[in-house]
């Protein structure tokens, strides 16, 4: 197996007192879509927060690209190429839908995505473009969210809960869109509660049960058992 | 035709109030934060402006050149050396530093200029005026007003057309999400703190060319900046120059019944503004 784009060793993550993951292992390879599934409070948010650097770790518990980088800051993990798609959207309310994509664009990275491939994905943003983001539904929030996290070219994006809130034909929609963005060598790890979707675009999967890894597999080949096992911790 | 000529000097003196408040509002508007110290910053621009009038022998308006960035120099380094880190949910630590560092500078302006009143000579500019349908106006109150207007317009339109203004923006609706898009907060928040105290200069420079101005005059100028941000609407920055219109209009109303109720007057026109719209007039509609 070539080096991981991102490396994930004994990561514990604490709010307060509490912690919330406890020595999570984990791998990403270079271009590959990996699912995190887990029931709700897993710890799931936690681990995307802490790879994005919204919330501080010890620095050698995270490694991206061969680097150090859980202590570092989340304007700088971005700047090195990590985007997140925050759970529930955060969009900013005062920014129209194209000023939302712009600041995604701020972090200055070469790559193919610009207003217009975004635009050419999501055309209906190009309609929206000069409305302010709160005006827009859920389904369409969600791709402003997807858009602005590729304006900033990354090589690794990470996506929690796409799904969640919107109608099943919206969900289709950006799922459809998958491919079209990660196709291009882009690595994406997909937080999901939809476990057959999270299986179906990813090649591995990893389940959180309480803070802990409680299963790593490749997504065709886990059994149905083994997934619940795993995600209600049932022996 | 004496009433009117009070209104209109008090919607002259308005713009000096939107001068003292389109910093505070700035600075609240991007960061919640509320500066104690903001007076006492308008009047140690006012000394900075009065000490480069006379080292360098300049005119108090060409001292601006030196003073804005001066100014906003030391807006950067406050921000990034001591605010940034009393910034967080509580909003009681910045109040705290901030009055703490309002007593530190009054006190190094005493120290440094005494107690005694002090003032900037602008020269002709002071008494110049041009008549107006019968209306005498000072050239210097048009002059402050004016730089009102287009401080606030360049305000709003840096706020709402450029790269700075979005990162302003951004931050402001959600702290973390802006750290995500590689906006690092703490310079975002050291630049705004950099362009208030810009303003500030401007205001202070104003002010010590229209009155005398001793080290304990900042909390007064603080009061009418507040005043003018809240009559306004917070975050809204044409609504703090309505504010300060309207401050500046009750004040030279009042003192026009009786010259002892100019400040008062101020304060009971804010104070039944606030009773009837608690958001001010002209809230900010989003967020
Ligand atoms: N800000 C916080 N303060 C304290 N505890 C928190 C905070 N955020 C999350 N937690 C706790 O951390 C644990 C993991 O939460 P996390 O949000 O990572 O779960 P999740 O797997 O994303 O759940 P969900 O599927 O509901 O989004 C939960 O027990 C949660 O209660
Ligand atoms: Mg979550």
């Amino acid at each position: 197996m070539p080096e991981p784009i991102l490396k994930i060793s004994k990561l514990s993550a604490h709010y307060g007192d509490f912690q919330a993951l406890y020595g999570v292992d984990m791998e990403v390879a270079e271009g590959e879509v990996l699912a995190i599934i887990g029931a709700n409070g897993a710890g799931k948010t936690t681990l995307l927060r802490s790879l994005s650097g919204l919330m501080s770790n010890e620095a050698g518990q995270i490694t991206y690209r061969g680097q150090a980088i859980g202590a570092l800051r989340a304007d700088q993990v971005a700047a090195l190429g990590i985007a997140l798609v925050p759970e529930g959207r955060q969009l900013f309310p005062s920014l129209t839908v194209e000023e939302n994509l712009m600041i995604g664009g701020r972090v200055n990275r070469a790559g193919p995505w610009n207003l217009h491939k975004v635009y050419d994905l999501f055309p209906i943003l190009q309609e929206r473009r000069g409305q302010a983001s709160t005006s827009l539904s859920g389904g369409q929030q969600q791709m402003v969210a997807i858009g602005r996290a590729l304006m900033s070219n990354p090589d690794l994006i990470l996506f929690d809960e796409i799904s969640l809130g919107l109608a099943p034909i919206i969900i289709k929609d950006i799922y459809a869109a998958l491919p079209g963005i990660v196709g291009g060598g882009m690595s994406a790890v997909i937080v999901e509660q939809d476990i057959t979707k999270a299986l179906s675009v990813s090649s591995r999967v990893y389940c959180l049960q309480e803070g802990r890894v409680s299963l790593e597999g490749g997504s065709a080949t886990v059994s149905r058992e083994e997934i619940s096992r795993a995600y209600f911790g049932i022996a | 035709m004496e009433w009117l000529n009070a209104v209109v000097q008090g919607t002259l003196l308005g713009g000096l109030y939107a001068l003292f408040a389109a910093g505070l509002s700035l600075i609240f508007g991007v960061m919640r934060l509320v500066n104690i110290a903001h007076g006492d910053l308008i009047v140690m621009a006012a000394y900075l402006g009065l000490t480069a009038t006379v080292v360098l022998g300049i005119h108090p308006l060409v001292a601006l050149i030196v003073v804005i960035p001066a100014m906003a120099g030391i807006g950067y380094v406050l921000q990034r050396g001591i605010l940034n880190r009393t910034l967080g949910d509580d909003l009681l630590p910045p109040l705290l530093v901030t009055f703490g560092l309002s007593v530190i500078i009054q006190n190094a302006l005493l120290e440094g200029y005494t107690a005694d009143p002090q003032k900037m000579n602008a020269g002709a500019l002071e008494t110049a005026s041009l008549s107006v349908g019968g209306l005498s106006l000072g050239i210097l109150p048009v002059l402050t007003f004016a730089v009102a207007v287009a401080v606030i317009a360049g305000l709003q339109w840096m706020f709402y057309h450029t790269a700075l203004g979005r990162a302003f923006r951004a931050v402001s609706d959600n702290q973390d999400i802006a750290q995500l898009m590689g906006l690092n907060k703490r310079h975002i928040f050291g630049l705004a703190m950099a362009l208030a105290l810009a303003v500030t200069a401007i205001a202070g420079i104003f002010l010590g060319i229209r009155t005398s101005f001793d080290p304990s005059i900042g909390g007064g100028r603080l009061i009418f900046g507040f005043e003018a941000v809240i009559i306004g609407g917070l975050g809204n920055l044409w609504g703090t120059l309505a504010g300060g219109v309207i401050l500046g209009v009750a004040q030279t109303v009042g003192a026009k019944i009786d010259p002892g109720w100019q400040v008062l007057s101020g304060h009971i026109a804010f104070l039944l503004i606030l009773a009837v719209r608690p958001q001010g007039l002209f809230p900010r509609v989003s967020g």
